[in-house]
């Protein structure tokens, strides 16, 4: 690469990263700025103000707030560690196995993923408020799944596909059961797979505002995207604008974290040196 | 250690094609078979067919005494080693070898003995710790076989093992196979398309063509008296060469002048009329070269050579040929089927490396006509084969088998004698 082809990549990348991480920083700078600082017109607060923050962790909005999160990250782990077990033996069974129906499966996964989601939520109001799933957990993780489960099943059984059929055929001649060649090989070699896709259903459950908003009324099961959405200022003058800042940047934390602890798990190749080459 | 009988096994696929078709073979304990053939002929199928990786349609596969068409893999303890060596990366060598244990539940201690055991045997002690992603070719192919021999398997089970190495690597590994072999005195089945690995490493070879066994017999036997026209084309590098002949009374008319054929094979050919003469390349020979001695025993003929080739222990000589329509289309299609390309009929003839033949020019060539075989075209059976004298080889084969069988066997008992009397 000559050193003029080294600068365009250079300015390409920092134009890039600045247009993505934008939005990113206008959010902090909202959330650090004191009400009356909000519509200054300035980009940069002009004092920091933790006033947001300790507005939606401890003051008033603490009660709409705190209770969203801890209903946020229960139904999303729940719901991505079922669509992930699920996940992993259907798409187990589609790399693997040879049996009517396969293709079925496949495009009716694929077809649940793009049906919009707005066209299923009242119905499914009615429903669940007749069956008394009518803001719960459940209520939202089995919406969750519905979401999260055909990207799982999809991205996982092409991690499966890499993986050598002989891998397993090998366990299978050393004395394993297919249980054990599956837990003892496939998994372990899955398991950067498993985590990728952990990460996309739970960012997608996470990220949902729409069940969130519709199948929910108290507490009891909001989830943070619909909680923000309630947020109120400290009169009706006021807009909510820095408070719901704020609890975005908190929400985004957990993401980042998630993504941080898991990078290294997610290395490609980790089958390197398994068969030839 | 145990014998494996395969009694007429039929593989038939889903569309109806058998990729094995009516295959009975006796494999003896302690025996160490080649399966051979260009690729597609089923030999491959026919190993994951012993090992229980593919159903077998119909026929019994019989190991040690049992039928165990219906046994799963891991009920039939047999070990295997993989084309592509199947190692799980995410172990560390030592547990790469450990795995078969590991699932029989061996205690620690007995694990431990038994990989460091196989370790010393294929060297692989420094890299124990090691994950198979930073090992070299040839040493992931020592683990995989590790991970086979670790344990007291019936059998061992070969797929193409060393196709994945380099020319050099793949001549160091296959002598530590023959001699892994040899010492532990187990029954092993071999698949490779590799001529050299199939002649030097086998006690006997099954040749394989479509699904169908060719013959199965010692190297020795395949290379002198092959059955037909497939297996003396497949055997032997370079190939035998097939001229076009045509019989008068007890000589064959060829490209390259008159054969004079023995009472017996002239009695075998008679009433044919146009025939293919199988001569390997070494039955040729430089005339000016040939001891006075030796020369009435063959004929003597001039032609005009294409190429020469000198490899400093020995020198080819090709020399083009013309061949009947028909005979051509038989020996493309025969080509074809040997995974080769024949491009021209010509004859390579193999000659003594001091000889002064130049490309392009005539030379008087001498044709050795003692050990040549006469083919029919049409079916393509052997017509000269002397069965008894093939026999006789392959008999002597089996009895330097056996011994080496039984050599190894009171080996490793003294050894483990010496064992107890040093731990007393």
């Amino acid at each position: 690469m000559s050193r003029r082809e080294k600068i365009w990549w250079v300015v390409g990348g920092v134009v890039i990263v600045v247009y993505a991480l934008f939005p990113i920083a206008w959010i902090v700078s909202l959330s650090l700025k004191a009400p009356a600082d909000l519509n200054n017109g300035q980009f940069l607060p002009t004092g920091l103000s933790w006033e947001n923050y300790s507005l939606i962790l401890t003051g008033g909005a603490s009660d709409l707030f705190l209770p969203a999160l801890r209903n946020s990250f229960g139904i999303c782990l729940i719901a991505t560690a079922i669509s992930c077990l699920l996940a992993m033996f259907a798409a187990y069974a589609i790399a693997r196995l040879d049996f009517p129906g396969k293709k079925l499966i496949l495009s009716t996964a694929l077809a649940v993923a793009i049906f919009p989601v707005i066209s299923i939520v009242t119905p499914l109001f009615n429903l669940w408020r007749q069956i008394g799933l009518y803001d719960t957990w459940p209520g939202l993780i089995i919406p969750y799944l519905s979401l999260t489960l055909p990207i799982s099943i999809w991205t996982m059984s092409a991690f499966f596909r890499e993986i050598p059929w002989e891998m397993e055929q090998a366990a299978q001649v050393d004395g394993a059961t297919t249980w054990q060649a599956f837990r003892k090989v496939i998994v372990p070699l899955a398991a950067p797979g498993v985590f990728t896709t952990a990460i996309i259903a739970f960012f997608i459950a996470w990220n949902d505002f729409l069940y969130g908003i519709s199948l929910t009324s108290t507490s009891a099961a909001r989830p943070v995207p619909a909680a923000l959405g309630l947020f109120s200022g400290a009169s009706q003058f006021v807009e909510p604008t820095g408070a719901i800042a704020a609890a975005a940047v908190i929400v985004t934390i957990p993401v980042v974290v998630l993504v941080l602890i898991f990078q290294r798990r997610i290395v490609a190749g980790l089958t390197n040196g398994a068969v030839k080459g | 250690m145990a014998s494996i009988e395969m009694n007429q096994i039929v593989k038939k696929y889903g569309d109806g094609f058998p990729a094995v078709n009516d295959v009975s073979l006796d494999i003896a304990d302690g025996e160490f078979m080649i399966l051979v053939g260009p690729s597609g002929c089923g030999k491959s199928t026919l190993l994951r067919m012993i090992v229980g990786l593919e159903d077998i349609t119909s026929g019994d596969m019989v190991i040690g005494g049992t039928r165990v068409n219906d046994k799963a893999p891991r009920d039939r303890n047999l070990s295997m080693v993989f084309q592509n060596y199947a190692l799980y990366p995410h172990l560390s060598v030592y547990e790469n070898i450990a795995f078969p244990l590991r699932l029989a539940k061996t205690s620690e201690d007995e694990v431990r003995r038994r990989v460091n055991e196989a370790a010393d045997v294929l060297e692989l002690h420094e890299h124990l710790e090691r994950k198979p992603a930073n090992l070299s070719g040839g040493q992931r192919q020592r683990v995989a076989m590790g991970r086979a021999i670790v344990r007291q398997a019936e059998a061992f089970l070969f797929d193409e093992p060393l196709s994945n190495l380099d020319a050099k690597l793949r001549g160091q590994m296959r002598t530590e196979i023959a001699r892994l072999q040899r010492r532990l005195g187990i029954t092993t089945v071999y698949v490779t398309h590799d001529q050299t690995e199939a002649m030097t490493l086998g006690d006997r070879v099954c040749v394989l063509r479509k699904g169908k066994i060719q013959q199965v017999a010692s190297p020795r036997e395949l290379y002198e008296q092959p059955v037909n026209l497939f297996v003396a084309g497949f055997i032997g590098s370079p190939p035998m060469n097939f001229l076009p002949a045509e019989v008068n009374g007890d000589t064959l008319t060829t490209p390259f002048g008159a054969i004079e054929l023995d009472e017996r094979r002239a009695a075998a050919v008679a009433g044919k009329e146009l025939l293919l003469v199988g001569i390997r390349p070494e039955y040729f020979e430089d005339a000016s070269l040939v001891d006075e001695a030796k020369r009435p025993l063959g004929s003597v003929f001039t032609a005009r050579v294409d190429v020469t080739e000198w490899l400093g222990d020995s020198q080819f000589a090709y020399i083009p040929y013309e061949a009947p329509e028909a005979i051509q289309q038989k020996l493309a299609d025969l080509s074809r089927e040997l995974d080769s390309e024949a491009l021209r009929t010509q004859a390579i003839v193999s000659i003594d490396s001091t000889s002064r033949i130049r490309e392009g020019r005539d030379a008087e060539f001498w044709l050795d006509s003692r050990k040549v075989h006469v083919f029919d075209p049409e079916t393509g059976d052997n017509l000269t084969r002397d069965a008894e004298a093939g026999a006789e080889l392959t008999r002597l084969a089996s009895e330097d088998r056996i011994e080496q069988v039984q050599e190894a066997r009171s080996e490793s008992q003294s050894i483990s004698g010496d064992d107890r009397a040093g731990a007393a």
